[in-house]
């Protein structure tokens, strides 16, 4: 029982992780929080679930095809609401997300309908027996797509050009665009892969639950692994995804179910109580 | 333009007579409204005057202290469910429970200022997020005193011998509450402690400089939002006779912010301004449904409204409605020179 629950803890935190990541590039590279994080992954499912059903393409064609739509839709999206944020004050950048998620949702509403849908999952159904307990095989295939994709990522930003570009525009936008970095391409180019990671996300979750338009709360449960991982911390992201999804599923067993609901919002404000620069964070200093 | 020769004349209520005659002509108006109007009219400003008193208390917090709260619905639901739960399970009587859901409140108010002292910008937008959906679920689940979501019902309250039982009188009733509260705010603002509220929101070390104490005036401020938001908590509570957790979500949360950004941040009248569209903003939604046979989902379409005129404000018209009021004044003030 423990032991299940920590694996469909660690698939969940998995998926927690990966839209931490899409809001710590983001907020890295250009300063905006994307409270829309989570629209982005139900956009990314439903794209695929549209292509496979209604065009009868083949599941891994659609999987593809719509991280190609989604990184186009990122960059329209940077371009049209978000770059002329750029620089604001946090609470306009805060609502205006806020505001980008709500018409995302309902347009997502619109279009496909608030209803269920059943997701195909790429995960055999079988579960993966394990000497004296046995797994679902879609937990244990989130968790290592999950952790083959940051360990992709994290070669993007160590070992490509691009990556170096990415990691210069957010270290110092001015210094960057002097060495030569297209600093508004960087800027699209961040959207594209956090829009990415969210597709796939959605497409990781989805199978799981059912994929609903109101998966996208989900993102903001992301939050609070953002938070606890230290906001702006690419490792940070990931230990706080998995740490956020394993110790709320423990708490709904353990103690109450409704209380599985919340508990990450509890560990969050008890974090920014205590250690609000979160586990890798480094405080931030005021300046005049 | 005149120049003020002297401080008092600079914090006078009404700066100009052509203001007072303007909120005599509102004033002449409201009171006489329901005379000639129907009850539907009646309903429709009551609910607007109990939506302005939530969105004055935001804008003081937001507008003037600059401190961000996405889960003031949050404080609606416990000022509205104090107010029930001393009324209905407790029996006492309404004029008791009023204020008292307004102290409860501000209690809470000051529960999540603290942590908020240390936290700015982001990170107080998270945590108030999070205190909302926390409240959310400890209301459908602590069913002892809040019924869980079946809600609770409640019956129309008195003051004394006089029954608040028509729509009529409920009215006026909130009418006056909301006029005390928006005079409130003015005096808060025209005071010292308005103008620390105001140097926090510009500049959080240069205001601690000239001596604000940040810690004491942030709680403050919560404290006086919750405040304002208990209150007219209450009042939503004892208007609408039955309140339930669907009530008080996070899209009314954002519909709070709407208010105070449509309206104009950082102004009273904006305040106004804001819950008069908020109010009437679902009317047009129902206008618009006939023409727009294909919004199948009524929530949807508010939802996808909200979004967008958040958006659309943010981006292009940052000082609200009384802001582009003050934009087009100047404009003929001075016509012919621009």
């Amino acid at each position: 029982m423990f032991f299940q629950q920590l694996i469909s803890g660690m698939a969940l935190g998995s998926i927690y992780a990966l839209i931490a990541l899409g809001f710590v590039i983001i907020y890295k590279a250009t300063e905006v929080i994307n409270f829309a994080q989570g629209e982005l992954m139900v956009w990314g499912a439903f794209i695929a679930l549209t292509l496979t059903t209604s065009m009868g393409l083949p599941l891994w064609l659609s999987f593809v095809l719509s991280l190609f739509f989604m990184a186009l839709f990122g960059i329209l999206l940077e371009v049209l609401a978000i770059r002329p944020l750029v620089g604001k004050p946090i609470f306009s950048i805060v609502m205006a997300t806020i505001g980008l998620s709500f018409v995302l949702r309902h347009l997502a509403g619109i279009i496909w309908s608030y209803d269920n849908f059943r997701f195909p999952s790429i995960f055999p159904r079988q579960p993966f027996s394990l000497g004296l307990t046995t797994i679902a095989s879609s937990h244990l295939g989130i968790i290592c797509t999950s952790f083959a994709l940051m360990g992709l990522l994290y070669g993007f930003f160590r070992f490509t050009s691009l990556g170096l570009a990415m990691r210069a525009t957010q270290q110092n936008q001015l210094g960057a665009s002097i060495v030569g970095v297209g600093v508004k391409r960087i800027f699209s180019l961040t959207w594209a892969l956090a829009a990415m990671l969210g597709a796939i996300a959605g497409i990781l979750i989805a199978p799981v639950q059912f994929l609903n338009v109101n998966l996208g709360y989900l993102g903001l449960k992301a939050f609070p692994a953002a938070v606890l991982g230290g906001f702006g911390s690419i490792p940070g992201a990931i230990v706080g995804g998995l740490i956020i999804g394993v110790s709320e599923n423990l708490a709904g067993t353990f103690l109450a179910t409704w209380v599985r609901e919340i508990f990450a919002y509890i560990i969050l404000l008890v974090i920014l109580m205590i250690r609000p620069q979160g586990i890798f964070g480094i405080q931030e200093k005021k300046r005049v | 333009m005149e120049i003020k020769t002297d401080y008092f004349e600079d914090i006078k209520i009404f700066k100009e007579t052509s203001t007072l005659i303007w909120f005599l002509l509102a004033m002449g108006f409201l009171l006489s409204a329901p005379l000639f109007a129907g009850g539907y009219v009646v309903y429709m400003l009551s609910l607007t005057a109990i939506y302005t008193i939530v969105s004055l208390g935001l804008n003081l917090l937001s507008g003037y202290a600059g401190q961000i709260s996405l889960g003031h619905a949050a404080f609606l639901a416990i000022g509205a469910y104090s107010s029930a739960y001393l009324t209905v399970k407790l029996g006492l009587p309404f004029w008791f429970a009023l204020p008292a859901s307004g102290f409860i409140t501000a209690a809470a108010g000051i529960l999540i200022g603290i942590p908020a002292l240390r936290l700015r910008g982001l990170y107080l937008a998270i945590a108030t997020m999070a205190f909302a959906f926390i409240a959310d679920e400890v209301i459908l689940n602590w069913e002892s005193v809040t019924n869980g979501a079946n809600g609770i019902k409640l019956s129309p309250p008195s003051i004394g011998p006089l029954a608040l039982d028509t729509d009529q009188r409920f009215y006026y009733f909130i009418l006056a509450i909301t006029l005390i509260m928006l005079w409130g705010a003015k005096n808060i603002i025209r005071s010292s402690l308005g103008r620390a509220f105001i140097a926090i929101r510009d500049s959080e070390t240069a205001a601690e400089t000239m001596g604000v104490n940040l810690s004491i005036y942030k709680t403050i401020a919560f404290l006086i939002s919750a405040f304002y938001a208990g209150i007219a908590g209450s009042l939503f509570a004892h208007f609408i006779k039955y309140i339930s957790p669907s009530n008080f979500t996070l899209l009314d949360s954002i519909g709070f912010i709407i208010m105070i950004l449509v309206g104009g941040t950082g102004t009273l009248l904006g305040s106004v301004y804001g819950a008069v569209f908020i109010t009437f903003l679902p009317e047009g939604i129902r206008v618009l449904k006939d023409f727009f046979p294909f919004f199948v989902v009524e929530t949807g379409l508010q939802g996808l409204l909200y979004g967008l005129i958040l958006l659309l404000f943010i981006l292009f018209e940052p000082t609200g409605l009384y802001g582009r009021w003050l934009k087009i004044k100047r404009y003929w003030k001075t016509f012919p020179l621009k």
